[in-house]
């Protein structure tokens, strides 16, 4: 293994998110005050309460994870898609590493920023609401496994796009709007029966779940379905990838 | 003969649009030369790069570097080898140093700021570490490449039309690298449209087009083997036509026809000159200058091509 290298691409791809800490930092912050003034005050004054919940402390979860969601799969899929872009993949794909030790640089990276963030929003959620934590050790497990293994979808994304609006596409047309639906500021007992179970086949679904269970001790699915649902992502994910580096696809010749 | 450090069969590389790029390639460099692979554009010189680098999917044949097998231990083979790019690729926000650290880790190395301090000394860019790539000049970017390939202290240097673009004084200065380089053991491939570069710098030139490898041979051996003299006779009276008892020795005229035109071979016993000088006296033609002009690599170069059919 060569940790080297794994290091090299790690501290430069945080040096980036470093860079620009003013607006890795403010974006978030100022985005959650703003659900916070929208969903908590404004619609949660309407909304009491959600499964024996404050509202304003049951969307905190979905609000991580939908942030979680987009900033793992942007960070992930512009790490590796500014290389090849300004041509400096050269580099590292004629380095002596292998596509492992490649995807843990890159992917560990925008896994850690978008892991930060998450962690910055649910600081920033305290000041706003009471958060207490039933299960500490899985919800920092669930958020680490959503940074990682929708960094590794971000990945992908960034090695498939072939410009800027390509790599903005994903994130926008299919993250966001699951994260949206997949529970982020509802109970699922809340939509009608068709919708529930239309909803079981949106997989954020499984991650918002999980997630809020670790705070609240509550779930829309079995916790367990949950961790096989973010376990089967990332393994999917990771086959994708090594296919990617075995067949060269987009990025070698 | 040396083994060579890098040793290359029957390489076969076609692209997914069909295009083939390399037929049936076999090379060998030597350790510690300077060897020159001249080609026209879409010779395959870049994919011939990239082959032996990684950076291009070989479809057939065998690629080692100093013994080991580019693909099945591509981390040892890749390890020896510094490459710089034909363009100029950095990232425009990070600061000089902090690419070449970047580089030097990438290959595996522990951390050496000595080093690193040595290569940007030697290349003139220690004032400019704290600065970020995209404020530097073309030049400049182009020795940052150089530092980030040399950062890891690789065996073998591969140099893509490393000075094109770039003017004459930086070019020489790039020259004064390559060969300080070469003094210390260090392998030098590089590729050029610059014949002037070949003729100067290599040991050894290469001939690629349309894929093959036309020609592998010592520069000094090439030129004397291929490189024949020319004499101009320039004459006081110009002639409408070649006198008949000049015929024998195949010369040429010029358009105005002041000047007779002489080719003649120097690794011959007989260059001829004398008894032409007193074939053209028994003309009654007057000269007035005699000059004689060594083919150049590059008339080599065009001649090889044209005998390819490539040009």
């Amino acid at each position: 293994m060569n940790f080297h290298a794994i290091a090299s691409i790690y501290r430069f791809e945080m040096s980036r998110f470093f860079r620009t800490i003013g607006q890795s930092v403010v974006s978030p912050v100022l985005s959650t005050s703003l659900y916070f003034v929208v969903f908590g005050a404004a619609i949660g004054s309407r909304i009491q309460e959600v499964d024996g919940l404050d509202y304003g402390a049951f969307i905190v979860p979905g609000l991580i994870m939908l942030t979680i969601l987009t900033q793992s799969v942007s960070n992930a899929a512009f790490g590796i898609y500014f290389p090849k872009f300004i041509g400096t993949i050269y580099e590292v794909l004629s380095a002596p590493i292998s596509f492992v030790e490649i995807v843990i640089g890159y992917v560990g990276a925008a896994a850690t920023k978008s892991f930060l963030i998450g962690v910055i929003i649910y600081i920033t959620a305290n000041f706003f609401v009471d958060l207490p934590v039933s299960h500490p050790f899985w919800m920092l497990a669930f958020m680490l496994l959503t940074c990682i293994s929708f960094a590794l979808f971000g990945f992908i994304i960034g090695i498939w796009a072939e410009n800027f609006e390509q790599l903005q596409l994903v994130p926008l047309l299919v993250i966001t709007p699951l994260a949206f639906l997949g529970g982020a500021f509802y109970s699922l007992s809340m939509l009608p029966p068709v919708w529930q179970t239309i909803s079981l086949f949106n997989p954020v679904v499984y991650l918002i779940s999980g997630f809020r269970w670790a705070f609240f001790d509550q779930a829309d699915v079995p916790v367990v379905a949950s961790l096989l649902a973010v376990a089967a992502f990332m393994l999917l994910c990771l086959g994708a990838i090594a296919l990617i580096f075995r067949t060269g696809w987009k990025i070698r010749a | 003969m040396q083994d060579p450090i890098i040793s290359i069969e029957g390489l076969h590389k076609v692209y997914d649009s069909g295009f083939t790029a390399l037929a049936d390639v076999d090379l060998e460099i030597q350790r510690g030369e300077i060897f020159a692979l001249l080609g026209p554009n879409g010779a395959g010189k870049t994919t011939l790069i990239s082959a032996i680098c990684g950076l291009v999917r070989q479809t057939s044949g065998k690629i080692a570097v100093d013994g080991h097998d580019t693909l099945e231990d591509f981390r040892k083979a890749r390890g020896m080898i510094g490459l710089v790019p034909q363009e100029v690729s950095l990232e425009p926000f990070e600061k000089v140093l902090n690419t070449i650290r970047f580089s030097r880790g990438l290959f595996g190395k522990p951390a050496d700021e000595s080093h690193l301090e040595s290569i940007l000394r030697e290349l003139s860019l220690w004032d400019k570490r704290d600065s970020r790539t995209s404020q530097l000049s073309g030049g400049m970017q182009r020795r940052v490449l150089i530092a980030k390939a040399l950062a890891h202290e690789p065996e073998i240097l591969f140099l893509d039309e490393p000075t094109a673009g770039v003017d004459v004084e930086l070019r020489k200065a790039m020259w004064d690298t390559v060969n300080r380089l070469r003094e210390r053991g260090v392998t030098i491939i590089l590729t050029t449209h610059y014949i002037e570069e070949a003729e100067a710098m290599a040991d050894r030139i290469g001939i690629i087009s349309k894929g093959r490898i036309l020609l592998v041979e010592n520069k000094k051996d090439l030129m004397a083997r291929l490189g024949g003299k020319q004499m101009t006779i320039e004459l006081v009276e110009p002639v409408d036509t070649i006198p008949d008892n000049l015929a024998p020795f195949g010369l040429g005229r010029s358009e105005d026809g002041h000047e007779l035109i002489y080719d003649y071979d120097t690794t011959a016993d007989r260059s001829g000159i004398a008894s032409l000088l007193s074939a053209i006296s028994s003309e009654g033609l007057k000269v007035k200058d005699v000059h004689t002009r060594q083919s150049s690599l590059e008339d080599i170069f065009v001649g090889l091509l044209h005998e390819d059919g490539a040009s």
